[in-house]
């Protein structure tokens, strides 16, 4: 695999940041209950990532140490104000059922990560690759996990009927937890299982074993 | 120390970040201003509609939103004396009837006033003083009356419209355009088949009281009770509520009680 290859891919199985790095799952439990919304969602944090990667690399050799952190900050938080505002100009109706998660994404750790472990000492070219491949990382699960909480808790996947309520008339009856956020943490608790049993070099090596409970005879 | 870590360049750098961010983030916003408005009176004037059940959202391909909307006209009550305001006096209050928004003017005093805790039904603290209510004639009478209305749910506030048929009694539909409730429970309140169950409801009884109950029946007569959602019982109970607090004397009751003589 080409390192551009590599850069842009990689995060989505090999180096998933939500799977792997357990990063944005704040707004994987939140905004996942509809398709359609987390479809948006996920072009919102991809642009944001890439473009905050791509202005921090670019003036990254002129970024004073001391107040580096301050100036990602601002950097991100200027491109969500301005992804938030063409949201509500151009598709107002999503912006409502996002509210206040497309402001939240200037505190998603992707996309403060990203921007202190990769641009920060990288190219400007291959810091944008990598922030569009971690937002399709972050993409990959977001979509599956809305994909079943839509599908088995509304009986709809974008929308279009699949599953007929039974309140509309229909045989199915839709799953409430699906459509609370506890049910994201089940999902994507399933997909790490599922993806670390694949791939067993993801599985974190244990920092200490309990000691079996021994009882002492000097004790008595 | 190199020389990008000397204060000097620190202060610069910082100080033409700002200046570029602040630059894109004003400039992104003056710009997009007056399509982001147009969205909001669009979704509102929706609303409108949909409460008076002449827009329905699953097949809204080739209706006009802005000619359907321009049937009502957009009057200025005063929930004191329960009457509308003639020109003058909205003059008077300096309300501008093309950008007035109840909803901006719900801390100033001028505008609103707090609503005693005892009184205070629907749990919303304020209540505006004067709100903007919709009405359509036909032939010379009163044919629709949509007013906003507003109370808290499960976990926010809900803010919508109802619509009465020129009676000011009968009901003609519920619409809400703005809620925190939970999807697929709380958040049914929006669901057709659950909407339907509302025209034709009567407000009041014989001696002017709201008896139109949400939820279990209670003894109430079929024409002044609609269902409550099944796993939404706060939701329903903040309907009725809302509507037990709009529709009564603190309310639009007096409005709607001097329209009816």
């Amino acid at each position: 695999m080409t390192s551009t290859k590599k850069v842009l891919f990689s995060p989505v199985i090999e180096n998933n940041p939500i799977a792997l790095q357990i990063l944005g799952v704040c707004s994987a439990l939140a905004v996942t209950t509809q398709l359609s919304v987390t479809l948006v969602m996920c072009i919102a944090l991809t642009s944001v990532t890439a473009f905050s990667n791509l202005f921090i690399s670019l003036i990254r050799n002129y970024m004073p140490s001391s107040i580096r952190i301050i100036i990602q900050m601002t950097i991100i938080a200027s491109l969500v104000i301005v992804v938030d505002q063409f949201l509500q100009a151009f598709f107002y109706e999503i912006s409502k059922s996002l509210s206040v998660f497309v402001g939240l994404i200037i505190t998603n750790c992707i996309v403060m990560g990203r921007a202190e472990a990769f641009a920060m000492k990288n190219a400007p070219g291959i810091s944008f690759l990598d922030g569009i491949g971690n937002g399709l990382g972050y993409s990959a699960v977001l979509i599956l996990v809305a994909s079943i909480r839509e599908l088995l808790g509304s009986g709809t996947l974008l929308g279009f009927e699949v599953l007929p309520l039974a309140q509309n008339g229909g045989w199915y009856q839709g799953n409430g937890l699906m459509l609370l956020s506890p049910s994201a943490f089940f999902i994507i608790g399933f997909v790490i299982w599922a993806l670390r049993s694949k791939r067993k070099e993801q599985v974190e090596i244990r920092e200490y074993r309990i000691a079996p409970h021994n009882i002492s005879e000097s004790a008595f | 120390m190199s020389s990008k870590d000397s204060t000097k360049s620190t202060l610069i750098i910082a100080l033409l970040l700002c200046v570029v961010c602040s630059i894109l983030v004003s400039g992104t916003a003056v710009i997009l201003k007056p399509k982001q408005d147009e969205n909001r009176v669009l979704d509102r004037n929706k609303n409108i509609l949909s409460a008076a059940g002449m827009y329905d959202e699953s097949n809204a391909e080739g209706v006009d939103v802005a000619e359907l909307f321009a049937e009502f006209t957009p009057r200025i009550a005063d929930l004191r004396t329960g009457r509308f305001l003639n020109p003058e006096q909205v003059d008077d209050l300096g309300i501008d009837m093309a950008t007035y928004d109840q909803r901006l003017v719900i801390n100033d005093p001028a505008f609103s006033e707090a609503i005693p805790a005892e009184l205070d039904q629907a749990d919303i603290k304020r209540r505006v003083l004067y709100p903007m209510v919709y009405v359509m004639e036909k032939d010379g009478e009163l044919d629709n009356i949509v007013l906003p209305v507003n109370g808290y749910g499960l976990w926010g506030i809900l803010y919508g419209f109802i619509a009465l048929e020129g009676d000011a009694n009968t009901v003609k539909g519920l619409a809400f355009y703005e809620l925190k409730e939970t999807p697929g429970l709380g958040a049914e309140v929006r669901n057709p088949n659950w909407r339907a169950l509302w025209p034709g409801k009567e407000i009041y009884d014989d001696s002017g009281v709201v008896a139109l109950h949400v939820g279990r029946s209670g003894g109430a007569t079929a024409e002044h009770q609609v269902d409550g959602l099944s796993g939404a019982t706060l939701t329903t109970r903040g309907v009725d509520n809302l509507i037990h607090y709009w529709l009564g004397a603190d309310g639009y009751g007096p409005l709607l009680q001097s329209i009816r003589n």
